[in-house]
């Protein structure tokens, strides 16, 4: 502060973002890392154009698992706050928007806003008495979270609402009738369901990327990361910590929960067995092969946690001349990716490309 | 001019019939290879129904080996869900649409094939014999597209209603039951039973949840309500504690234990074989464990092909049986449909069973199905436990609830 008091004083180096100075191949840091996301942008526009049917559907989970890898990313990556129980915050917002869908005849599109806010009050809350506990304690607490949901789901007090082992089977989220006219006249044949689905979940998916983007580059964003770098200074600072580690844990369960509702939208059914402490497991692992403190390693770790089973079956099917019945290789590979990431890039994929950058830009 | 039209005509007609015949026989299906989807738990907390799976992929097998049904070969592509129903959408959408499997056979779980059931309707792919004993698959006004095979918990229920009528018509029932699905299905059935005389004749209703660690106030209470029959709806853990308590309380009610729990391995010898003497459950499948079945054609059968098509299987398993027997009964509606392998004809085939005899059946037992009847097995013996081991009694008794109950 004691530098910029005499205006036009300031020395270039200081005003000046560090990033600026990283130049790869001729192009400085930032300017690159936004046309990267226009790139992504791009491809995300374009792909409902080109696929159709399962593969739009399969790019679609990855855009929902990318936003609820997100919420983990916000409170473990830049806050420093663990949890294992986002499970429970995914089954709050696809429990909330299957409830209005279901009881309440709330359009599925309406649905979205109102869960965000159920699931960040519930986040907040959660992350009150969580302020007293610190890193393994809190990964205890949230574990139990994890653990208790399928089973309070099931409970026969709100099996009315929740469908108790049922399960809730949602109506088909068709697209606004403007919406099929628009493209009728532009293509000729009716939009389908996959294709709105996707552009559906696209939407929202980068409405919240860029909520999140601009999060993490304001102010709060840096007092987040200041908390979890060292909490006694960001204290100092005047940065009021227990407010935000509990306004993190709420938004973070609100991304989280954004994106159950969109898987309820998407799967058109869902049951207590959807949220069990396996699908919290999916979003660390997610998040930490991804690169827990970054936003496009969200990215990553969607399609990390929708591509995993998939690999294991391959793996499966090129062992099955080997090994008698090779099925069910799912947890080993989690397993092995997770030590890899661990022993070989720990800050993730997006540590692994930063670290490329790096390497690209001082070779000159 | 006349006759180059004649010949146009006739020709695009044949043109079109042929494209129809083409038309006709499902994806998947090639002069050579019938190509079937399955979803099943390999992973996960479920993932002890798996040989379920594995033993119906060594029984394909064995038919392929054999020259396959009606020439072609059983490609069976058995993928693992991990029992979540996320995933079995994910994949049940992957073996329709981009493996292009004919059918999806013997996917296994109720949420699980909960996730998916709209989905095969709407794209009237067959779900053919899942692997559920939830009584909500047998509706084909609803769900034209999709057909359990065992027999669903609601007729089991019905069954010991008619025994008890018979029997002791006086009875006074306490029911104990686990407090989800399952649990309700089997109470239903037992209501439905009874009929009009379920109101006077259950005395006491006591259920649990799966996470309670013990049944023990709940057996006191039953025993309190003055109940001297007793229906016991659990699970293998608290069906072990029930048995136990009774002795302990010296309550000797007549004893109705579901099959879910009548295992001798896991339950009744757990629980201790004295303590169970007299107690009634009902049976639909030979246990590959029981002696009496050692000289049967149909064990003798399934022994040889445990040994050389699945030797890692444990022959203990009942699932192998299982597997094996409804296998046989795809196999029977494929050969049914012949050459006409259209989605439409292979639902229609297995929605035309008469009493087909498929193997490791109890004897007595048969496989029916009709356009109006989408459970094919509603037939159950009755067994007492003497000694230690299940003795069967009286007829085979018909439990069926007809459809859309």
């Amino acid at each position: 502060m004691a530098s910029t008091d005499v205006a036009g004083n300031v020395p270039a180096f200081l005003n000046q973002n560090p990033k600026d100075r990283i130049i790869v191949l001729g192009v400085p840091l930032p300017l690159l890392e936004r046309v990267g996301l226009y790139v992504l942008l791009a491809a995300v526009v374009v792909l409902p154009m080109v696929y159709d049917g399962y593969d739009i559907y399969e790019f679609g989970k990855i855009l929902m698992y990318m936003l609820a890898v997100l919420g983990l990313n916000l409170l473990t990556g830049f806050n420093g706050q663990f949890s294992l129980g986002h499970s429970a915050f995914f089954a709050v917002g696809a429990y909330s928007t299957a409830i209005m869908m279901d009881q309440l005849g709330v359009p599925y599109w309406a649905t979205i806003i109102p869960a965000a806010a159920v699931c960040f009050v519930a986040g907040f809350l959660f992350g009150l008495p969580a302020l007293r506990l610190d890193g393994l304690f809190l990964a205890l607490a949230t574990f139990a979270l994890a653990i208790a949901t399928p089973q309070l789901l099931k409970y026969d007090g709100i099996a009315h609402l929740t469908g108790g082992v049922q399960g809730i089977v949602l109506d088909t989220p068709y697209p606004p009738a403007w919406i099929d006219g628009i493209v009728m006249s532009i293509t000729g044949e009716e939009l389908s369901i996959d294709r709105w689905k996707y552009m559906f979940t696209a939407l929202v998916a980068v409405i919240m990327f860029a909520g999140a983007w601009n999060l993490v580059h304001s102010r709060t964003g840096r007092a987040l990361i200041a908390i979890r770098d060292n909490p006694l200074s960001a204290k100092t600072m005047g940065i009021n910590t227990s407010v935000f580690k509990s306004a993190a844990f709420g938004v973070s369960a609100m991304y989280t929960g954004v994106a159950g509702s969109l898987f309820a939208i998407m799967d058109e059914y869902l049951a207590p067995e959807s949220f069990t402490f396996a699908e919290a497991i999916k979003f660390l692992v997610g998040g930490v092969v991804g690169g827990i403190a970054s936003l496009f390693g969200a990215i990553f770790g969607g399609w990390f946690v929708l591509e995993i089973p998939n690999i294991a079956d391959l793996a499966a099917s090129s062992l099955e001349n080997y090994i008698n019945n090779p099925q069910g290789l799912t947890g080993l590979i989690y397993g092995l990716f997770l030590i890899f990431t661990v022993y070989v890039m720990p800050m993730g994929a997006a540590g692994l490309a930063q670290i490329l950058v790096h390497k690209i830009s001082t070779r000159r | 001019m006349k006759l180059l039209t004649t010949t146009m005509v006739s020709a695009a007609a044949l043109a079109v019939a042929m494209g129809a015949a083409e038309a006709r026989n499902a994806p998947g299906v090639t002069a050579k290879e019938i190509k079937i989807g399955n979803t099943n738990p390999y992973s996960g907390p479920a993932a002890a129904y798996s040989s379920i799976g594995k033993s119906v992929g060594a029984c394909f097998d064995k038919f392929n080996s054999e020259g396959g049904v009606n020439g072609r070969q059983i490609n069976f592509i058995s993928v693992d869900d991990g029992y979540s129903p996320p995933r079995t959408v994910e994949q049940t959408r992957k073996l329709v649409e981009r493996e292009k499997v004919a059918f999806v056979f013997q996917a296994l779980g109720t949420p699980t094939n909960s996730a998916v059931h709209t989905y095969m309707n709407k794209k009237q792919v067959p779900q053919l014999f899942v692997a559920t004993g939830a009584t909500k698959w047998g509706d084909p006004k609803n769900f034209p597209w999709t057909m359990g095979w065992q027999p669903n918990y609601q007729s089991e229920g019905v069954v010991y209603a008619r025994y008890v009528l018979a029997t002791q018509p006086t009875a006074k029932i306490g029911i104990l039951y686990q407090n989800d699905d399952y649990g309700k299905d089997y109470v239903h059935g037992l209501e439905n039973g009874l009929g009009d005389k379920a109101g006077s004749m259950i005395v006491s209703r006591e259920s649990f949840e799966v996470t309670d660690p013990t049944i023990d106030s709940q057996i006191v209470n039953i025993k309190n309500s003055g109940a001297d029959t007793f229906y016991n709806v659990t699970t293998p853990k608290f069906a072990a504690q029930a048995i136990a308590k009774n002795f302990e309380l010296s309550w000797a009610p007549l004893h109705l234990l579901n099959s879910v729990s009548n295992s001798i391995g896991s339950v009744v010898s757990k629980a201790g074989f004295e303590k169970g003497q007299g107690m009634i459950s009902a049976a639909y499948l030979m246990d590959p464990t029981d002696p009496e079945w050692k000289s049967h054609d149909e064990y003798k059968a399934w022994n040889a092909w445990m040994d050389e098509y699945y030797p890692d299987g444990d022959k203990a398993d009942s699932f192998t049986a299982y597997g094996w027997s409804v296998c046989h009964t795809l196999v029977k509606a494929l050969e049914q449909a012949g050459d006409d392998l259209s989605r439409e004809n292979i639902m229609a085939q297995a929605a035309n069973l008469k009493n087909y005899r498929a193997p490791m059946l109890l004897p007595g037992i048969t496989v029916n199905t009709s356009a109006t009847d989408f459970y094919p097995i509603e037939q159950w013996q009755l067994m007492r436990l003497k000694g230690e081991g299940w003795e069967r009694f009286g007829d085979i008794i018909d439990g069926s609830v007809g459809s859309g109950s």
